[in-house]
């Protein structure tokens, strides 16, 4: 197998890539992350049409009339990270990101590598360095290989 | 985040949340995601190895950091990636559909965004229409992506830029079949698409930027490139062909 020693012809050796990758995701949800819009996103926007907000004691009130009225507050609005922050705490919207950097690359990792064990103990391709494009399921396009 | 001032996310946050369908829409929703997602795990086995697997898993980690950043399209409204054409470009549509699926879940239970019983329909909307149709768009383009590092961009873009339009416009079948009110179907359809063809722009352009920088060291991990021979420039000189 040749899985440390994946550098192919040209390029940065797959670990370095790999490691590159990574801190790009935790630069950006750690730090970019608190010059994020606090606007609605669009599915937000259409869903506050027709609603004026304002604050209130109990929290937003909506006036008008508009999809988000129908909204129910999520099960898990008490999470220790609800609304990307640790505890509630303002200003820890970056450390909230981390971790769920973390948490969503190590979810990723392990189920994409058991799926592929499973596959390859299913009778998958048996060179994972090889090129693959004639072992897909879909038909290979003409010119594809 | 902060509980002064006007801070409307805190009401829906980012995707959808529970109520905005009804109960039998957002049942029937569910469902439907979970035979797409169970199809996927299945069909993404034979794109997974021990090159592709880690790549997966930051992809995913990547994504959910990208779609912490809201950025202005209008004057009081935002967009943030969704992210399908970039995963279906970067590690096929069956392991990426996974990819979005799992930041989708992560988001919802730990995040609180996005309801729970909404999971099926934002499932449904970002991890499945809008990856397969991003990936659906890179394919049909995809001569014009191998031929040289601006075609793949391009690509990139017009992927990334149909996949957020079509992605809003399975929230709006949603709403069409059990939306539980509050505006005219004609509104939610007018505005769903006019923001996300917006959205759409940010959304090509750093789904353009991520394939361009993966493309610049190891294109080689690109799915939608597999198969064809490392004909693209890269960045170092080491470049001669396998």
């Amino acid at each position: 197998m040749s899985e440390r020693s994946g550098r192919p012809a040209s390029g940065a050796p797959r670990s370095r890539f790999l490691l590159g990758f990574l801190i790009a995701a935790l630069v950006i949800a750690g730090g970019l992350s608190y010059l994020a819009s606090p606007n609605p996103d669009g599915l937000d926007s259409v869903a506050l049409h027709g609603c004026t907000v304002s604050e209130t004691d109990a929290g937003e009130q909506l006036d008008g009339t508009c999809i988000a009225q129908n909204a129910t507050e999520s099960p898990t609005a008490r999470s220790p990270l609800a609304d990307y922050a640790v505890g509630g705490r303002d200003g820890t919207t970056g450390l909230a990101g981390v971790i769920g950097v973390l948490v969503t690359a190590l979810l990723g990792v392990l189920l994409f590598r058991t799926l592929g064990r499973a596959g390859r103990a299913a009778g998958g391709p048996a060179d994972p360095a090889a090129d693959r494009s004639g072992t897909r399921r879909s038909t290979p396009r003409p010119g594809e290989r | 985040m902060s509980h002064t001032g006007p801070d409307p996310q805190l009401i829906v946050a980012m995707h959808m949340s529970d109520g905005l369908v009804n109960a039998p829409t957002a049942a029937a929703f569910g469902l439907f995601a979970a035979v797409a997602l169970a199809v996927c795990t299945t069909r993404a086995r034979a794109d997974l190895d021990e090159r592709t697997a880690p790549m997966a898993g930051l992809v995913t980690a990547f994504v959910f950091a990208v779609q912490m950043i809201n950025f202005p399209i209008l004057p009081g409204a935002s967009g943030h990636l969704l992210g399908g054409a970039l995963v279906a470009i970067l590690v096929g549509p069956w392991v990426g559909s996974l990819c979005i699926a799992i930041v989708l879940v992560v988001q919802c239970l730990l995040f609180a965004d996005g309801g729970i019983t909404a999971l099926g329909t934002n499932i449904t909307n970002m991890a499945l229409v809008g990856t397969f149709t991003g990936y659906a768009v890179a394919r049909a383009l995809r001569r014009l992506a191998v031929r040289s590092r601006r075609g793949l961009i391009a690509v990139a873009f017009v992927a990334a830029l149909v996949n957020t339009v079509v992605a809003a416009l399975a929230f709006v079948l949603e709403y069409a079949i059990g939306g539980a009110g509050g505006a005219t179907l004609g509104v939610v359809a007018t505005l769903m698409v006019g923001l996300h063809a917006l959205i759409g722009v940010g959304e090509g352009v750093i789904t353009a930027a991520t394939v361009a920088a993966v493309a610049a060291v190891r294109p080689d991990l690109i799915h939608l490139l597999r198969g064809t021979r490392p004909a693209l420039p890269v960045a170092t000189g080491d470049g001669a062909a396998r």
